[in-house]
């Protein structure tokens, strides 16, 4: 299977350590991982921020770039989500049919990393050891878009050494939604706000997620608190054995 | 005693304020908050629970989708067809395009009777037309019945909730209300003597009034019957004891059969108020010799709802219930509540529908399609699977290709504007875009401190007043790669 690694702008530009994590899990579990160096933004932010137009040149170079392969993973449920539910509409809105087509065969193959372990390879246990009380944000594009269900807690649980703790409310979104934070920063600071609070009721020194999108946003305020909660992506935590 | 008239909205002449201007409002208010969150959290569990126990709730939400969209393809056909069947049984049917036009025949029939008062029953699309002002600037006093319009109408607000419309107040401030207004001696605030005076108000009223307006829940094409779900039984007393009523309607509330009911009365009541079923139902065709209203209007309003429909992804707004299943989980109503939207239609339907409505291109109505974090909430709840978080995207492309071609110089060279364009361009050039990673490492210096950034200037400091922002780091991923495996 030739996998294809959609490491988004947002982890390559700002948090590579998560590139790095998920392609020593997926060589782990004994897979050649190729990252195709053209590749730059999904479109996602100028798409969902209403630059449409601008935005459909970069769909239609992602789909060049990605559709060679057997399967595309990303550490991010959001970009999957932009390329699998709204890549259809980037298509519609070009009224370019052989696009669409091409969006059609390329959607399924595209995979948010908890996803593309548990279920396209079916793998829960992938020999990772972190000792530490970790709780998880299942972010919203990863839930209600691709409804990844409980793809990443079956990874989590079988995590050894770690104190998996619930989340409170774990479902409501955390505030974040792209440039929503910055549009409407009082009511995005509001719902981290409660969103923390739910964190720290956790007493858990790690908050995870499978987006570092919302999670530079949850850890952002909790730096600012100093709270002591450290945000670390999923893929990271997966990435951990005992030899580091 | 004169009703107090609401302020303006999206739906009043001029300019309404944006939702960010308005939230901050609302986000300060700590009562408003603590209400809020206590009402939405309760609603939202106990409708989960009514949900939970029907076994074939996706294919209720199907069917009520399948249904809407069909109604909505042959509008057309099943209003004629409801038309015909209103006439027949005894009613009179009216054509309204916009709210002006509603409001005059609504105005017209109540001069016509010589009634001085009007009493109301809860219905949106009334105030969507803004029917009260006019009434009133006609010299007809129109009173709301609905206990929760009663108490806004009291307070002078507007609504802030669909399905409970005083959502954003406590017992005790409509205690207060009450012992001002309605002129009481003594009362508690608990719940069965507040709704006793104004029960002791309402009746009055109930009994005086020559002419009652009520608004539609749904109209069925092929029997004319037309139908109101409440809880109270203020909504059967408004329809029944004055001798003419008036029913304004917008036109996508049409079902093209009874027995579709079958389908909506089963999502709507667990959907609203998490209930099996809701307490009452009023369906009444025509008139009925000896019986209720002796004359019958249905007036059927456009007011935008064409052009919505016109709209290949916007029409699904159109299937709407108002339910309002979508404000009770949406993370962004249960923090600024529904005056931030500054329409009659609050939450994610109303930020979907508003804008629709009254066209794009006004600040206020603009800023609708943005109150939201896309987290998919509502869509997850909508009992007529409403896919409104791709309704606000194509919204909010719609509000950027509106400014772009059409706003002015000022709106093309916002910096927002200018800042995606050069973005765009650097993501279609791989080179340019590893240059723009290596640029954003020089020149995060300035604002670079013990590595963290605390503060951000112009219009992302947004972000740094709360949170502070990891600085990019040394080597992108893309440069490991190509040392590491390159």
């Amino acid at each position: 299977m030739r996998v294809a690694l959609f490491i988004t702008c947002f982890n390559d530009t700002l948090f590579p350590e998560t590139g790095r994590a998920t392609v020593e899990v997926l060589e782990r579990l004994g897979h050649e991982v190729a990252f195709p160096e053209a590749q730059t933004c999904c479109g996602q932010m100028h798409f969902n921020t209403g630059y449409q137009r601008e935005a459909i040149p970069l769909v239609r170079r992602f789909v060049e770039i990605f559709e060679p392969y057997d399967a595309v993973v990303a550490p991010s449920g959001s970009c999957v989500g932009m390329v699998r539910d709204l890549y259809p509409m980037a298509a519609d809105l070009a009224d370019d049919a052989d696009l669409a087509l091409r969006i059609a065969d390329l959607a399924p193959k595209v995979f948010e990393l908890s996803e593309f372990l548990v279920k396209r390879l079916g793998v829960t246990d992938v020999g990772a050891y972190y000792p530490h009380r970790v709780t998880y944000h299942p972010t919203c594009h990863s839930l209600r878009m691709l409804k990844v269900g409980e793809a990443p807690l079956e990874l989590l649980r079988n995590v050894r050494g770690m104190d998996l703790v619930g989340l409170g409310e774990a479902e409501q979104c955390c505030g974040f939604g792209g440039t929503f934070a910055v549009k409407n920063a009082e009511t995005s600071a509001a719902m981290l706000g409660d969103k923390i609070r739910r964190v720290l009721d956790t007493e858990a020194e790690v908050c995870a997620a499978g987006d570092n999108s919302c999670l530079m946003h949850i850890g952002g305020g909790l730096r600012r608190l100093q709270a002591g909660v450290q945000t670390v992506h999923l893929a990271e935590i997966l990435a951990s054995t005992e030899e580091g | 005693m004169t009703p107090k008239t609401k302020p303006p909205d999206a739906f009043s002449p001029g300019e309404t304020p944006t939702f960010e201007v308005s939230a901050r409002e609302s986000l300060a208010d700590a009562q408003l908050r603590r209400n809020l969150g206590k009402a939405t959290q309760t609603i939202r569990r106990k409708r989960a629970v009514a949900v939970e126990e029907m076994p074939d709730w996706e294919e209720l939400r199907e069917a009520g989708r399948a249904l809407k969209e069909r109604t909505l393809r042959h509008l057309d056909t099943y209003l004629l067809q409801l038309e015909e069947s209103v006439t027949r049984a005894g009613g009179v049917v009216h054509w309204a395009r916009d709210a002006d036009e509603a409001n005059r025949i609504i105005s017209g029939i109540a001069k016509d009777k010589g009634a001085g008062e009007v009493v109301k029953v809860k219905s949106i699309a009334t105030d969507e037309t803004k029917l009260n002002e006019h009434l009133e600037s006609e010299g007809i006093h129109a009173f709301e019945t609905d206990l929760a319009e009663l108490i806004i109408q009291l307070a002078g607000e507007n609504s802030s909730h669909i399905l409970v419309p005083a959502i954003h107040k406590n017992r005790a401030e409509i205690r207060e209300l009450f012992l001002r207004e309605l002129d009481v001696e003594d009362l508690s605030d608990e719940p069965k003597d507040l709704t006793n005076a104004a029960r002791l108000y309402l009746r009055k009223k109930f009994l005086n009034a020559k002419v009652g307006i009520s608004g539609a829940n749904f109209a069925v094409a092929e029997t004319g019957t037309v139908s109101v779900v409440e809880s109270e039984g203020n909504g059967r007393m408004c329809t029944t004891l004055p001798p003419v009523l008036v029913t304004l309607m917008g036109i996508e509330k049409i079902i093209p059969r009874w027995r579709d009911f079958e389908v909506f009365m089963q999502l709507l009541p667990r959907s609203s108020t998490a209930e099996r079923m809701n307490p009452y139902t009023s369906f009444w065709t025509g008139v009925s010799e000896g019986d209720g209203p002796q004359e019958f209007h249905l007036v059927l309003l456009d007011n935008g709802r064409t052009d919505v429909l016109a709209d290949e992804i916007g029409r699904q707004t159109l299937n709407c219930i108002r339910c309002s299943a979508c404000l009770n989980v949406c993370p962004v109503y249960e923090r600024t509540g529904g005056h931030a939207y500054n329409s009659v239609y609050p939450g994610p339907i109303g930020a979907i529908l508003t804008p629709q409505l009254v066209g794009i291109g006004k600040p206020g109505p603009d800023s609708l399609p943005y109150a939201s974090s896309l987290c998919g909430a509502c869509y997850q709840v909508c009992p007529v699977k409403i896919n409104i978080p791709e309704v606000l995207i194509h919204l909010r492309g719609k509000v950027v290709r509106h400014k772009q071609d059409k706003g002015t110089l000022r709106q093309k060279l916002d910096p927002e504007n200018v800042a995606m364009q050069a973005m765009a361009k650097t993501f279609l050039d791989p080179k340019l875009y590893e240059n723009a990673q290596r640029l954003a490492r020089v020149g995060q210096w300035p604002f670079a401190r013990g590595g963290k950034i605390r503060s951000l200037p112009g219009r992302l400091a947004g972000w740094t007043a709360v949170r502070d922002l990891k600085p990019v780091p040394k080597q992108s991923f893309r440069e490991w790669w190509k040392e590491e495996r390159g």
